[in-house]
């Protein structure tokens, strides 16, 4: 810091006319330094452990690294050829399509018509969104525990509760027919609360006026549901939605959790088996490989995201 | 590394950065009539209900003896009566009070980073013309796209060749990169008139002068906003501490429940104790500052996830 004070030139300094271009330069230069010190600290940390684990990653999927760093010989495309050929990746990013699907339609869904509910200006606001946001502030391992033991098949609370309705429930997950929704209601119970927020907030952004211009015009509640509130969220709807999208195709903490991606490798997303190749396999090229296949999948998302954005502002 | 949120999505552009307006502000205009409003009541209160059963019944867990929890027929409000065995077996023979204690430490020393780095960097974008500005803007820009997740492979060879695994900075140093959260900064201070700090420019005040007595007050709200989003994502970050740590004793409070999930098995009072004990500080933190945290995630929370 102490440099970037050294160097500070401040802009009254140059007073003779002829000295006033070097002056200038000088500054210019002292401009171009200061800027590259401030942004320093964070471009040490962004290209050490941002871009250049991006491009390493990348490097890695050409050769056959192991996790002691030994066998960094070069093998050409050999890993991304097995990857391609390889049953599992294919399931586990089925299951990971799979989890994206079931997740994100509630967890879009259900947030809107929460936030719509608590945004009628029903009493006790507070403890509306301290109920349905809370879950959102948790750690993934304590979401896990509490659901665990939700669904745990003879004393949890889920299979008594069925039981006094005379109703044997499943084994949750342990059962390879309901680990999956199992895990999904989880993920919905724990990370609605961010979208029901986006939501609130716009549906607090709508202007009155709109309302009461249709009020004179005699609609009613459901109408001006329809006709007003819905078409306002559209944007929020897309943002949700593709925020939604990337956010479940990246799960992996509460599966890994609770059911550690069986039974059978049934709930297995694509990031378990990339931890599970790389990790408890050794395979570090191999896994990196993996790696690149899913991030090409997130990258699609992101451009189509962006495409119909700008067409949108385009058309604004 | 994204802060890595519960299923964190990546910034995708453009930044709307919301300005969260004060919310539950009741508008009479949009009150239905008294059956839709007893309706909705009636909605909102079974999910509320149903939202709030999972944390209910960890709670009353906790509270039952081992033998109780452990027994069928399941009993909902401890009959036994309610005794603080777990929590204080939790407490005293486990692990838990350390790994609160490296969560807290870790946590904090990212927030202090990324806060100090990323509101350099983000004033440096904003209002200092040097050569490269551009390209920087949009190197940063574009990284956001990168998801953090893919990145622990050729992470954790990068720590094995660093000699930080196992360590404090190896869990703390890779979650300070926060391209968004230079970006959601270097937004707010465009917005800042530059007419303030002219005028100390022309006092002969160095710009870090500036920067530090003019800039960094007025951007208050949007440096807490930007705080709480890392804090709480640090706080929660499963996955990449997961990764870097072996050695119990520097686990975090995410990763050492989850490995004793596994070593304690049956112990289900006990391990409810762990999980409400884990829980516990964000639940009351976001009681007392619900508005500032509401705030704070949505203003950050699309970009910072």
């Amino acid at each position: 810091m102490t440099t970037a004070e050294a160097l500070d030139v401040p802009p009254t300094a140059a007073v003779d006319p002829d000295s006033r271009s070097i002056g200038r330069a000088r500054r210019r230069r002292s401009e171009n330094l200061r800027g590259w010190i401030y942004c320093a600290p964070f471009l040490i940390a962004f290209g050490l452990f941002l871009i250049w684990p991006t491009v390493y990653g990348l490097w890695m999927s050409f050769t056959g690294t192991s996790l002691a760093g030994t066998n960094t010989q070069f093998v050409g495309l050999a890993n991304w050829k097995e990857a391609l050929g390889d049953p599992q990746v294919w399931t586990s990013l089925g299951n990971t399509a799979w989890f994206t699907l079931l997740s994100t339609i509630p967890l879009v869904l259900v947030a809107m018509v929460l936030a719509v509910l608590v945004n009628i200006g029903l009493p006790g606001q507070w403890f509306w969104r301290l109920a349905f946001f809370m879950p959102f502030l948790l750690a993934s391992t304590v979401v896990s525990q509490f659901w665990n033991w939700m669904y745990n098949p003879q004393l949890g609370l889920i299979n008594t509760f069925l039981g006094w309705f005379g109703v044997t429930g499943p084994a949750w997950l342990q059962d390879p027919n309901t680990a999956m929704i199992s895990v999904v209601i989880t993920t919905v119970w724990w990370t609605i609360g961010f979208n029901f927020l986006l939501y609130l907030a716009a549906l607090q952004n709508i202007p009155d006026q709109l309302y009461e211009a249709a009020s004179l015009d005699g609609a009613g509640s459901w109408r001006k549901f329809l006709s007003i509130t819905l078409p306002q969220l559209m944007p929020t709807t897309v943002l949700v939605l593709v925020l939604q999208l990337l956010a479940s195709l990246k799960v992996f903490d509460q599966i890994y959790q609770m059911t550690g991606g069986g039974p059978g490798g049934s709930t297995r997303p694509v990031l378990l088996y990339i931890y599970e190749v790389g990790f408890t396999g050794y395979r570090l090229g191999y896994a990196s490989a993996i790696s690149y296949i899913f991030f090409f999948l997130i990258i699609i998302v992101s451009v189509a995201y962006m495409v119909i954005s700008s067409r949108r502002s385009v058309k604004a | 590394m994204s802060a890595a949120n519960p299923t964190s999505p990546t910034l995708n552009r453009p930044v709307p950065v919301v300005e969260a307006p004060a919310l539950g502000a009741v508008r009479t205009s949009r009150r239905g009539p008294a059956p839709a409003r007893i309706l909705a009541f009636v909605i909102l209160a079974v999910l509320a209900l149903a939202w709030l059963t999972p944390v209910a019944w960890a709670a009353l867990t906790s509270f039952k003896s081992e033998a109780e929890a452990a027994a069928m027929p399941v009993t909902i409000v401890p009959e036994d009566g309610f005794t603080l065995r777990a929590y204080l077996n939790v407490l005293t023979e486990g692990l838990v009070p350390r790994w609160a204690w490296n969560s807290l430490l870790t946590s904090a020393a990212v927030t202090l980073i990324t806060v100090t780095i990323s509101a350099l960097a983000g004033y440096a974008l904003s209002r200092l013309r040097f050569a490269g500005r551009q390209m920087l803007i949009t190197l940063i820009v574009a990284s956001i796209m990168i998801p953090g997740q893919i990145l622990i492979v050729p992470l954790f060879h990068l720590m094995l060749s660093l000699n930080l695994v196992d360590t404090y900075w190896g869990i703390i140093l890779p979650q300070v990169v926060a391209a968004p959260m230079v970006f959601i900064l270097k937004k707010f201070f465009d917005q800042i008139p530059f007419e303030l700090e002219e005028a100390a420019l022309m006092d002969g005040a160095s710009r870090l002068r500036i920067f530090l007595s003019i800039v960094l007050p007025l951007s208050r709200p949007i440096l807490g906003a930007v705080a709480i989003f890392v804090f709480i994502g640090a706080w929660n970050n499963f996955l990449w501490p997961f990764i870097v740590v072996n050695d119990s004793t520097l686990m975090t409070l995410p990763t050492g429940l989850q490995t004793v999930i596994s070593a304690y098995g049956i112990q289900y009072a006990q391990n409810m104790a762990q999980a409400v004990l884990a829980a516990l500080p964000l639940i009351v933190v976001f009681m007392f500052f619900q508005r500032q945290i509401i705030k704070g995630i949505a203003t950050t929370g699309i970009a910072g996830t």
